[in-house]
């Protein structure tokens, strides 16, 4: 079994749910995504044994341009959050009822399939192609199925569909560019290349545009939090759980290693704007009277500091960033489903129409306080291990930075309690609300074991990413 | 060391917590109770066998690797010595006593299992702090016992001033807690380790370290401390706090938390030995806020803020004593502290209990005939906090003010140490003479229901007062058995006891005649001309400025919190919709252009796709030509 057996489980299952028809659709997705996370467990342990699981064939011969999927330890770390996830994603909707669920439900596998291929990809093109793949599916999603005014619905979708469109096509320059010099698309033929430094500050810069606006770091951010409103909440949750970690993890794969001297040189500029992300991303999600856009503001911050980490080319940095980024997606899945479960009771998310909740659901409030804690970091949960981790690549750059970018531990403190003060808290609210449902208590509970699993025992994830990333800083350091 | 028996340590109180979480509402609040209870004593009976049988050297155990940085793993691990049993022994002591303490006192509760549930996480946090084998672990059970004080002081969450109370402590706490981050950071980059055994050798043998990054990384340690200890100028969170049920107060807020601070710089007192700049900072800071924590305790009105006050200040002390380097004074200080004011929260507790939450002194008076019991534990208390022989704050507060005195010529530290002890007796016997003399100044409903609490509060509280009487017994001058047994730990040779000769006399003098003087003017104002502390709105003056804490709150309110939230509203409401603007490129002209573009498209996604696909293929196009003309 090597990896396309994957992404064929994944391509089935978009056509199989679509096939599958109204009715059964939630179920076959779910049913796929599960085989799909099945899968790549085996891959893993397969990877462990060291089978070969990747996979390259030539698929145009001119231009030459492979089918090529390589798994190592970063790529199936990825892989395995994005097949973790979309089963959680799928469960976790089983509440509501959408129309035209076989399209829905097919979307979201698709999406899936579209960014493991992301992940696994290490031709240029091939890669670049699933990239774009994976914007179309939540384009529809967010676009038909969302909530709110269809014409502001409307607007804040396309701005972010032309956005991060267009922030891609200097991507796809910058490997047209590499091709000529390569005559390949492949990664290895890439970060084997002698470019001078104008060039790879010229070719960074192109990446940099792609991934700042899918991370989205500041100021690049202005189309995440409509979109994170607007959107139904299991496209809120594809989005900030996986695909915004496209754009971590291609920096970490293509833009440092195939650029790694304007990586240097600029590395305090980057650092920098993660950090600044921090701060600001935390500050402005301080008053957010939407729920989802506060959380939107919250990733935003959360992100700024894996890109930060990532930006410091230590192994600690890389190795703090990816582990913050499962971390990250797992704990911003469970928070947006916290707020889908009240959407469901109280039909909004206006912060100042909520409040007094705790006293009608313990369940519901340990659960949704376990994970504001986990965004916060607190120490044995996964989060602490990815938090500590980046935050002390910082203090080995420059100690400021760890104290700047540490300041995530007191504002992101202050704006989630806050938040949870001001929904969970006070007199109990007049409006009946019912306790978590089995369905919606399980979902939320895997997360939380999991959350709980590795911010004790992180090893290993440690184990499995480390060689990789250790391979990707010899790359970096190349011309040293 | 029985592994095994460590593990059984810590989980047992985490057991209950399960239990409680899991099976208490069902379970009944006696079940809860008592499970609570026993999950706590377990531990205690644990730690009395670790204290029996331990070895004079250190024992290490490693679980398993915990958090791997390039140069050095952290382990999940747990290091028994010396330091790590005498606080568990008063954690897990003085922990059970307040569990049973709380069977009664929380047996009107309907969260009552919610309540037991916290009080065991904490103490299974705080037992995770006190046997952490690196900096690392230390931190889980820091931010942990963090977590379940925010929890407990927001336990009647439908107040929503508890609620802030909760949420200032936490943050402050955080801010505190970035200071330990930044800390743990640098002391691990120079050293290498997180690990307090192999730091300690290393730190001995290290020659090529910079001085001024190990002084950074004490001070970044210490602000860490002054969070969660309630120094200067992190204290504001710490009176606020006493919105959580009074065994809280006890508990957390009193005699174990609030004392991490202390623990975390004795763990490391090797490291800040090397800092004399900054265990200056420390003395300086500690007696600071034993100074202005005693003189705002002097005009408060509500029961427990007087004790939170004055927890402060005693902390303070504590500080003190670390700043000049007396580790074992400090922690003498901890532990005596320890014993009287847990005895005197749940004291305030049993009085509270009785008058149905009444907290204000102006309403009380005259209680010493219903609640006879409570009143005499409370007095020995007070007497020992103000340092009357031979209760145990004379012996300890001795030791910390002989300290400052011989450690220099400047006196500063030593008058600003007995300043602050002389007020200490001053605003006790206020609350004693307030409380339990005179005549009773609440309402006829209350009068009539004036009773002593039952023994499930009152046994605590003797036995919390005999230890108040006798605790300073551990270590008298010439004779400290608590020195000798805390010897191992430190690398500076311990402190040369102080023998008795006549300046230590003196000292002692001067001390007793300040506390009684302290004593007598309480007497005098509250008891014999019988004085009532004015309403707040005729309190003027000085007075009021001490009343309002130095508006302490006010000021961080308009400094920090209100600026920032303040920000958070420009940001929000301009700076977004600028840099959306900004970003996009788009000017006034092309912005124009793009609404006219839009209405053509009218929006439709099928034209970008289509762009998109034609953009992919005429680049493939273009690069398949390609191949032909090169």
């Amino acid at each position: 079994m090597d990896v396309t057996t994957l992404l064929i489980i994944l391509l089935l299952g978009a056509f199989a749910t679509y096939f599958s028809g109204d009715k059964w659709a939630p179920k076959v997705a779910l049913l796929f995504s599960l085989t799909a996370f099945a899968g790549a467990i085996c891959l893993l342990s397969q990877y462990n044994l060291g089978n070969e699981i990747s996979y390259s064939k030539l698929w145009i011969a001119k231009p030459k341009i492979y089918f090529a999927l390589q798994a190592d330890g970063l790529a199936l770390a990825m892989v395995l959050l994005t097949t973790a996830l979309t089963p959680i994603i799928i469960f976790s909707s089983f509440g509501n009822t959408y129309k035209n669920s076989k399209a829905f439900y097919a979307l979201i596998v698709f999406m899936s399939f579209a960014m493991s291929g992301t992940f696994l990809a290490s031709d240029g093109l091939l890669y670049y192609i699933f990239w774009e793949l994976s914007l179309i599916p939540i384009y529809f999603i967010a676009l038909i199925w969302g909530n709110g005014d269809a014409e502001e619905r409307k607007k804040a979708v396309v701005k972010f569909f032309i956005y991060t469109l267009a922030g891609s096509l200097f991507m796809l320059i910058a490997f047209v560019y590499l091709f000529q010099k390569a005559g390949s698309f492949l990664i290895s033929d890439l970060t084997a290349l002698n470019l001078s430094s104008s060039e790879q500050f010229w070719i960074f810069m192109a990446f940099f545009l792609a991934y700042a606006i899918k991370i989205p770091l500041i100021p690049f951010h202005t189309w995440q939090a409509k979109v994170y409103q607007k959107a139904p909440t299991v496209g809120t949750m594809l989005l900030a759980g996986i695909m915004l970690k496209m754009g971590l993890y291609s920096v970490i794969r293509w833009q440092l290693p195939i650029a790694p001297l304007a990586a240097k040189e600029y590395m305090y500029v980057f650092i920098g704007l993660g950090i600044a992300g921090v701060i600001y991303g935390s500050i402005v999600a301080l008053k957010q009277k939407d729920l989802k856009k506060l959380l939107a503001y919250s990733s935003m911050a959360h992100v700024g500091l894996i890109a930060a980490g990532a930006y410091t080319l230590t192994l600690d940095g890389l190795r703090g960033a990816v582990l913050q980024m499962i971390a990250h997606g797992f704990v911003v899945v469970g928070l947006f489903f916290v707020a889908e479960i009240i959407f469901r009771r109280y039909e909004t998310r206006k912060i100042a129409e909520m409040g007094g909740i705790r006293a009608q659901s313990p369940k519901f409030t340990s659960m949704f306080m376990i994970l504001v804690l986990a965004s916060v970091a607190l120490p044995s949960t996964f989060n602490f291990v990815g938090e500590f981790t980046v935050l002390y690549s910082l203090s080995q750059v420059n100690v400021w930075f760890a104290i700047l970018g540490g300041t995530t531990i007191i504002l992101g403190a202050y704006y989630m309690l806050k938040m949870f003060q001001h929904i969970m808290l006070g007199e109990t609210n007049a409006k009946l609300f019912a306790d978590v449902t089995f369905n919606e208590g399980l979902a939320l509970v895997v997360v939380i074991a999991v959350l709980f699993f590795f911010g004790l025992y992180p090893k290993p994830i440690m184990e499995l990413i480390t060689p990789s990333l250790e391979n990707i800083l010899t790359q970096i350091n190349r011309f040293n | 060391m029985d592994t095994n028996l460590v593990l059984v340590l810590l989980l047992a109180p985490f057991l209950g917590f399960l239990f409680n979480v899991f099976l208490g509402k069902k379970a009944g609040k006696n079940v809860v109770g008592i499970v609570g209870t026993l999950s706590v004593a377990v531990s205690f009976v644990i730690t009395l066998y670790l204290f029996a049988n331990a070895s004079q050297e250190p024992v290490v155990i490693n679980l398993f690797d915990w958090i791997s940085i390039q140069r050095f793993d952290i382990s999940f691990g747990f290091l028994i010595d010396q330091l790590s049993i005498l606080w568990l022994l008063f954690v897990t002591g003085i922990g059970s006593l307040i569990h049973l303490y709380s069977i009664s006192y929380m047996h009107d509760d309907e969260k009552m299992h919610s309540f037991f549930a916290y009080l065991n996480l904490f103490i299974f946090f705080m037992i995770a702090l006190v046997i952490g084998s690196n900096l690392l672990m230390m931190f889980i059970g820091w931010e942990g016992v963090g977590l379940c004080s925010y929890l407990l002081i927001g336990f009647w969450y439908k107040n929503q001033n508890f609620n802030d109370a909760a949420k200032k402590a936490f943050i402050m706490n955080r801010i505190g807690d970035l200071g330990f981050l930044i800390g743990i950071f640098i002391v691990g980059s120079l050293f290498n380790t997180l690990d307090f055994t192999s730091l300690r050798t290393t730190i001995e043998s290290a020659k090529d370290v910079s001085d001024l990054w190990i002084a950074i990384a004490a001070l970044a340690l210490f602000i860490g401390a002054t969070g969660k200890s309630a120094q200067l100028p992190l204290y504001t969170w710490l009176p606020d706090a006493m919105a959580g049920p009074t065994p809280v107060s006890a508990l957390i807020h009193a005699a174990t938390m609030v004392t991490a601070g202390i623990f975390m710089l004795t763990r490391l007192n090797f490291l800040f030995d090397m800092a004399p700049s900054v265990q200056n900072i420390i003395a300086i800071v500690g007696a600071c806020t034993a100074l202005v924590a005693a003189t705002i305790a002097l005009v408060q009105n509500d029961i427990k803020k007087v004790l939170a006050y004055s927890t402060v200040s005693q902390l303070g002390l504590m500080f003190l004593a670390l700043g000049l380097g007396a580790y074992e004074v400090a922690v003498f200080h901890v532990i005596t502290h320890a014993f009287f004011k847990a005895c005197l929260f749940l004291g305030s507790g049993s009085v509270i209990h009785g008058l149905h939450g009444e907290q204000d002194m102006r309403k009380m008076g005259g209680l010493k005939k219903a609640m006879p019991i409570t009143f005499i534990t409370m007095l020995i208390a007070s007497l020992a906090i103000a340092g009357i022989f031979p209760l145990a704050g004379f012996w300890s507060k001795d030791e910390i003010l002989m300290t400052a005195f011989n450690h220099s010529n400047n006196k500063a530290l030593w008058v600003v140490g007995s300043i602050a002890s002389i007020m200490t007796a001053f605003y006790m016997f206020r609350l004693i003479y307030l409380t339990f003399f005179n005549s009773f100044r609440g309402t006829e409903e209350q009068k009539h229901h004036l009773h002593e609490s039952p023994s499930l509060i009152t046994v605590p509280l003797i036995i919390l007062a005999i230890l108040s009487f006798v605790g300073g017994a551990i270590s008298l001058p010439g004779h400290s058995w608590l020195n000798d047994y805390l010897a191992p730990l430190f690398t500076k040779v311990a402190h040369e006891e102080h023998t008795l000769g006549s300046t230590e006399y003196m000292l002692m003098a001067i001390a007793t005649i300040g506390a009684l003087i302290g004593i007598g003017i309480a007497y005098k104002k509250y008891l014999k001309d019988n004085t009532i502390p004015s309403e707040d709105a005729e309190i003027t003056g000085l007075s009021k400025v001490l009343y309002n804490k130095y508006y302490v709150d006010e000021i961080y309110d308009s400094v920090f919190v209100k600026p920032i939230n303040l920000l958070s509203d420009l940001f929000r409401e301009h700076v977004e919709k600028s840099l959306s603007a900004l970003v996009f490129g788009l000017g006034k002209v092309t912005n124009e252009i793009a609404i006219q573009g839009k209405k053509a498209h009218n929006g439709s996604v099928g034209f970008y796709l289509f762009a998109f696909v034609i953009g992919v293929i005429v680049i493939l196009t273009y690069l398949f030509l390609q191949q032909f003309f090169i």
